[in-house]
């Protein structure tokens, strides 16, 4: 039964993730609005930041990949 | 025009759809005589119940754990229910087990799948590396490099193991103690096995997912290969490593020969078409490495960007191109990039090339952050010193868990024809379900192609900014 309680694990942080990339995503639209010129500068820091945000969320998900595999 | 095309790749992915359906259809018949499948599927799922029931009835000194790694015993414990034999039944004759029928024995034993369609199963099949190289329903045999303290190298072809050249890559021979399961190698670990070339009946894995080989009715244990990961896609630091060309290394000598083809081509163009406008696969790729440069390298570096720009492109082509080559649908799908130990070696690559060009600037960052309270550094340090070592690992799971998502998902789409058909019994199932499939697996596909570009991207942009911090000069003001 350690699998379903990893599951929590990676549940909650990919809804950590989704917060944060929608965020990043959402705010970028609306910088895009704003400024459509900027359009490439704000696309390529767009992508940084969701990878960025993204990366804590893999930690966690690796973190409970290692704990359901106590071998 | 367009539409012919899409009408085509849809047409050809129903077409393999449907093969592959078939192909294990066959599979389940393997177990018994025609029809019979389904039984056995029965069968298997109530003696799994059944294991079940009696090991939670505290037989504990059967368990896994505790007998996994004797050596001295017979190690099918848990199958072999020496408790419920009056508890001091230690025979060694599997075939005796199965007579009681409980958990997987030889007497069933075939090769392929046992039991039912197991969907993550499959999925962690086609994600690991293999020492057979797959181009649609053919295996092609590799060589296999193996190495085990005390027993030396051997260095042999894949093809020793006499498996199908159509099929799953079982192994029907032993070869010096190994075996390939399901297109990777494994070995037996209980003393006893003979060496040299030795026919075996089959492969059959317990409840743990350890496989064991079936010859002359006992059932011998095998070991996985090492691996750095830690154990959490199996293995962990077994009893041999495996130095082989493998799957991926295949891909990888591939891709990078296909890369150089591509470069020189495209560098030799610079050379006779002097000051003209770029032509054919070279105007292509001079627009990908100018975005690059322009993106990536020159916002992040500054004026030192040539210095680091070799090693950038390096970085994006060779990850885009294995990205690419894992998507390409029967040329293996090897899912190179999606292997911890190449996305590994590739943040390795990114730690080192950071840190041997940091400069005092960016250690002092790290160690002695000016312009900060003093206590507040006694928090900082710590923090920053670990960033160090987060940040390439981050690079490594990014890639790793993006590319690997990837794959699973599309095989969990075509999985789920199988699940929906019941392993090939159910026809109005199975067709139904491979239209739906192989309409999400083309939308995953698209979602990929676009996956593979932008992790390629944000590795090298990460890389980058990485480095640009460790070269920036101070700001005087």
């Amino acid at each position: 039964m350690y699998g379903s309680i990893a599951a929590i694990g990676m549940g909650l942080a990919v809804i950590g993730a989704a917060i944060g990339i929608g965020r990043v995503g959402a705010s970028a639209m609306e910088a895009i609005a704003r400024q459509p010129e900027a359009v490439g500068d704000i696309r390529s820091n767009m992508i940084l930041m969701a990878a960025l945000v993204e990366g804590a969320a893999l930690i966690a998900i690796v973190m409970s990949f290692l704990v359901s595999n106590p071998a | 025009m367009h539409k012919k095309y899409l009408t085509l790749v849809f047409a050809l992915f129903i077409c393999f759809s449907l093969s592959a359906q078939q192909g294990h259809s066959h599979e389940g018949h393997d177990h018994g005589t025609e029809g019979h499948s389904h039984g056995t599927h029965q069968t298997t799922k109530e003696k799994a119940n059944a294991h079940k029931g009696h090991k939670h009835d505290g037989h504990n000194h059967d368990g896994h754990n505790h007998d996994g790694h004797n050596h001295d015993g017979h190690n099918h414990d848990g199958h072999n229910h020496d408790g419920h034999n009056h508890g001091k039944d230690h025979s060694k004759s599997a075939k005796h087990d199965s007579d009681h029928g409980h958990g997987p024995s030889c007497a069933h034993a075939g090769h392929g799948h046992h039991g039912e369609f197991d969907p993550a199963a499959t999925a962690f099949h086609h994600i690991s590396d293999a020492n057979v190289y797959s181009i649609g329903p053919w295996q092609i045999p590799l060589p296999c490099m193996l190495y085990a303290p005390k027993k030396g190298w051997d260095v042999f072809l894949s093809s020793k193991f006499k498996f199908d050249s159509t099929g799953h890559g079982d192994g029907h021979q032993a070869y010096n103690g190994y075996i390939l399961d399901a297109g990777s190698v494994k070995r037996i670990t209980e003393p006893g096995f003979p060496d040299g070339e030795v026919p075996i009946d089959g492969i059959i894995h317990d409840d743990e997912d350890i496989a064991y080989a079936c010859y002359q009715g006992k059932m011998w244990k095998t070991d996985a290969k090492s691996t750095a990961d830690g154990g959490i896609f199996g293995g962990g630091i077994t009893s041999y490593y495996d130095f082989s060309i493998t799957k991926n290394v295949v891909s990888m000598l591939m891709v990078m020969l296909l890369l150089t083809w591509i470069f020189l081509k495209v560098a030799k163009g610079y050379v006779t078409r002097k000051g003209m406008a770029p032509k054919g696969i070279q105007s292509f790729f001079e627009s990908i490495f100018v975005f690059i440069q322009d993106e990536v390298a020159k916002p992040f570096l500054g004026a030192k960007y040539l210095k680091y720009q070799p090693f950038l492109m390096a970085l994006f082509f060779f990850i885009l191109g294995l990205n690419l080559w894992g998507q390409v649908p029967f040329l293996g799908g090897s899912n190179v990039t999606g292997n911890l130990a190449v996305t590994m070696v590739l943040a390795i690559f990114a730690f080192l090339v950071v840190n041997l060009s940091g400069n005092k600037h960016y250690w002092e960052h790290i160690f002695w952050m000016p312009g900060v309270p003093a206590w507040v550094k006694t928090i900082l340090t710590p923090v920053e010193f670990l960033g160090v070592f987060i940040k390439p690992l981050t690079l490594m799971l990014r890639l790793f868990a993006n590319i690997t998502a990837g794959h699973i998902v599309m095989i969990i789409f075509v999985s789920l024809i199988f699940m929906f058909s019941k392993n090939g019994t159910s026809v109005a199932g199975g067709y139904g379900t491979a239209v739906a499939s192989t309409a999400l697996t083309l939308f995953m596909s698209a979602i990929e192609l676009l996956v593979a570009f932008i992790q390629a991207f944000v590795f090298t942009i990460l890389t980058a900014s990485y480095l640009g911090a460790a070269v920036e000069e101070p700001h005087h003001h």
